[in-house]
């Protein structure tokens, strides 16, 4: 089963290198890893998606939370939450294809952010079965030359933050 | 107060009151060792990096106070890996200071450049990589704090070069603010009710105890709790010592070398209570049927180890000098009744005891090591700070010595590393002066780290040095035999030119040596009677196994006996 995991680090050096160090010697099953600032200066949030069974992600939750620097870990599966994945999908295009890209980009309801002769650059945020989806579809008929994904974020419904 | 940040670093460690560090100067903290020279506290000058932190790994274990290396960068720093990695395993509050390059250096491949921050992360409790002078204070009062509360464990603290010459205006901080951590000392007291609510129903209950009972000074209630409950006890390697080992109660180690009586009664057992231990795989053996009848009990300050290994039935979460004498405190008015309920239990245990028996061939020609461990016990009452190495008399050590208190047993766990024994004796002989230190160790294991014989000498520390010269690598030749068709693969060391007498003389310390049976008794009542630090080469037979011994995956009960003639 997955778990999505909010973690509230603090915003210094080294704090991705603890956290990376530790995923690579517990050999934990990371599926996904998106990191930014938030509303305080000195927190960063670290969205984790791990995949395993329940011993398996107690132990991700308790050994990440013996980090000096993480502060707190909340799981979003358990609550009502947003989950979103942003990608940036660069797809072959000439001037016969591009109508039919316009198409399937409107129904997935993306959006073009670039174009040129030869391709045409799709943004889509949802989540990752829609992301994997699209893509699909433009790589059968398309052809996609290169795909960057952020990996999840997620924010829970409700007044109440990660932090409380 | 304006100072220079090497001179800010003297000050904290005054401040933390450090009375001594151990350490190798080089480039990188030229500054820092210069502002050492006018420190009040002792700096012991080993001959290797890793004798250093080895050092205060050893002083740390025998003191309960955080050990100090300080080492240069680069070389001087990845030389204090190995150390570092053996106190994390064990959970040794340590604080290691290393050079960095200078900051504009850093990154640039500069000469005598490693990233002890990346290399150390794994194997520290926290780390710091400081490059601003004003940080210094801030980051040495977390690293201390960090070091010794909650679980302990090694922090590194890497200064670069130029923030040892930078000038700060100093003042160390009354108190630590860290949002990420704050150790557990308390737990739930409901816990401690259900915890009680399982003792009143067992039949066959257990008591396994572990290093943490030695890290948090609990022995003293841990006793308490034992009597009061009449429970069998068992313990596993680091938590040897903190119940006497004559306990009309105690089991002894359990385990691939433990005793048959207290791996007997890990499987029949109905209810364990692990206190302060983390259920390795050498405790354990085949995992999945550890235990196979027990509902399990978990006791630790470290929620992470909780259900890592085994499932537990119930965790008690915190320091053991909350919980023990918590539980305690419950099972005081119905200890009568406990001790009859367990009575039948203790009457199976006491016959596992009697049936199989730890036990050795005596009437040899030969020198049994098992002996001299026993022989060393008379010697010392039980009393002495044991240090050993790692191999086949670590565990003739853990079995034969009579350990009776806390600390008084400091081996590599964890990590199992060679060439650990010697300097940690000697650092817990320059924390414990009064004391007699005595260091078991092999004849593999003594040459990985033999460079401290002189450091030994240099300051006159007194250990007595035992070493068990059975001309080869003794547990990894015992595995070959038993498990490799006999083929010795690069083990025997036989035949070799080391004399291990001539060794410590040319560095200044007394050798002496026993070949045959009738000369231990003399040969260490005369290394007893020498001033200073003193090595006896013991020649023991080749072919020596250790026993009982559960292979590897297999399950506790199913251990194997070696042939004894008595």
């Amino acid at each position: 089963m997955k778990h999505t995991l909010a973690v509230l680090v603090e915003n210094k050096p080294g704090v991705l290198t603890h956290i990376s160090a530790l995923i690579s010697r517990r050999a934990f099953n990371i599926e996904s890893i998106a990191a930014g600032y938030t509303e305080e200066p000195d927190t960063t949030r670290i969205t984790i998606v791990v995949e395993g069974d329940e011993m398996e992600q107690e132990q991700v939750v308790n050994q990440l939370s013996k980090l000096v620097d993480v502060i707190k870990i909340s799981d979003l599966t358990a609550v009502e939450s947003i989950q979103r994945e942003l990608a940036l999908i660069k797809v072959k295009a000439t001037v016969n294809t591009r109508s039919d890209i316009i198409n399937i980009v409107e129904i997935f309801r993306a959006s073009i952010v670039d174009v040129n002769r030869e391709t045409m650059v799709i943004e889509l945020s949802g989540d990752g079965t829609k992301i994997d989806a699209l893509c699909q579809v433009l790589e059968v008929d398309h052809g996609i030359i290169e795909i960057v994904r952020t990996g999840k974020i997620a924010l829970s419904r409700g007044p109440i933050p990660a932090k409380a | 107060m304006k100072m220079t940040g090497a001179e800010a670093i003297i000050e904290s460690l005054n401040n933390e009151e450090v009375d001594v560090v151990f350490g190798y100067p080089g480039g990188s903290v030229l500054t820092l060792y210069d502002a050492l020279y006018k420190a009040d506290f002792k700096h012991i000058l080993t001959k290797h990096e890793q004798g250093a932190v080895h050092a205060a790994d050893g002083y740390a274990r025998a003191t309960g106070k955080v050990g100090v290396v300080i080492a240069t960068s680069g070389p001087g720093a990845t030389n204090l890996v190995t150390g570092i990695a053996t106190a994390y395993m064990d959970s040794i509050p340590l604080v290691a200071i290393t050079g960095q390059v200078a900051v504009p250096l850093i990154g640039r491949d500069s000469f005598q450049e490693a990233d002890m921050r990346g290399i150390t992360t794994p194997i520290t409790k926290h780390n710091y990589l400081v490059k601003k002078v004003e940080d210094l204070p801030g980051v040495l009062k977390e690293a201390f704090y960090i070091a010794r509360t909650g679980r302990p464990g090694p922090v590194v603290v890497d200064v670069a070069k130029d923030v040892f010459a930078a000038t700060i205006d100093y003042q160390y901080p009354n108190e630590v603010r860290l949002r990420g951590y704050q150790p557990l000392y308390e737990g739930d007291s409901v816990t401690i009710d259900k915890v009680f609510e399982e003792l009143r129903v067992a039949h066959t209950p257990l008591i396994f105890v572990g290093g943490g009972v030695n890290l948090s000074d609990s022995s003293e209630a841990l006793k308490t709790l034992i009597e009061q409950t009449g429970f069998p006890v068992i313990s596993t390697l680091m938590g040897l010592g903190c119940i006497a080992f004559d306990h009309p109660q105690f089991l002894g180690m359990v385990g691939m070398h433990g005793t048959y009586a207290a791996n007997m009664a890990t499987t029949e057992c109905d209810l364990m209570l692990g206190i302060g231990v983390r259920f390795d795989d050498r405790v354990t053996g085949l995992l999945s049927e550890f235990a196979p009848k027990a509902k399990i009990i978990h006791f630790d300050i470290d929620p992470a180890e909780i259900n890592k290994n085994v499932v537990a039935h119930l965790r008690v979460l915190g320091d053991m000098k909350w919980s023990i004498p918590a539980l305690s405190g419950r099972v005081q008015e119905v200890s009568g009744e406990l001790k009859e309920q367990v009575r039948a239990w203790l009457e199976k245990v006491r016959f596992w005891q009697q049936e199989k028996p730890l036990t050795y061939p005596r009437d040899t020609d030969l020198v049994m090591p098992q002996a001299v461990v026993e022989k060393v016990n008379q010697l010392t009452q039980g009393e002495a700070v044991i240090v050993t190495d790692v191999g086949q008399h670590q565990m003739w050590v853990a079995q034969y010595y009579g350990f009776r208190n806390s600390r008084s047993f400091l081996t590599s766990g964890g990590l199992g590393t060679m060439g650990y024994g010697l300097p940690a004796a000697l650092g817990a002989q320059c924390g414990l002066p009064d004391q007699t230190v005595v260091l078991f160790v092999g004849d593999g294991g003594i040459m990985m780290n033999c460079q401290e014989l002189a450091t030994a000498a240099d300051y006159n520390f007194p250990v007595k040095i035992l070493i068990f010269n059975n001309q080869c690598l003794g547990m990894v030749a015992q595995w070959q035999r038993m498990f490799y068709g006999g083929r010795y693969s690069h083990t025997r060391l036989k035949g070799g030119n080391t004399d291990f007498v001539k060794l410590a003389e040319a560095m200044g310390v007394t050798g002496l040596r026993v070949t045959k049976p009738d000369e231990l008794n003399r040969v260490l009542d005369e290394a007893w009677a020498t001033p200073g630090p003193v090595v006896v080469d013991i020649q023991i037979p080749e072919t020596m196994d250790v026993w009982p011994m559960v292979p590897s995956g297999a399950r506790l009960d199913q251990m194997i006996f070696g042939e004894v003639d008595e």
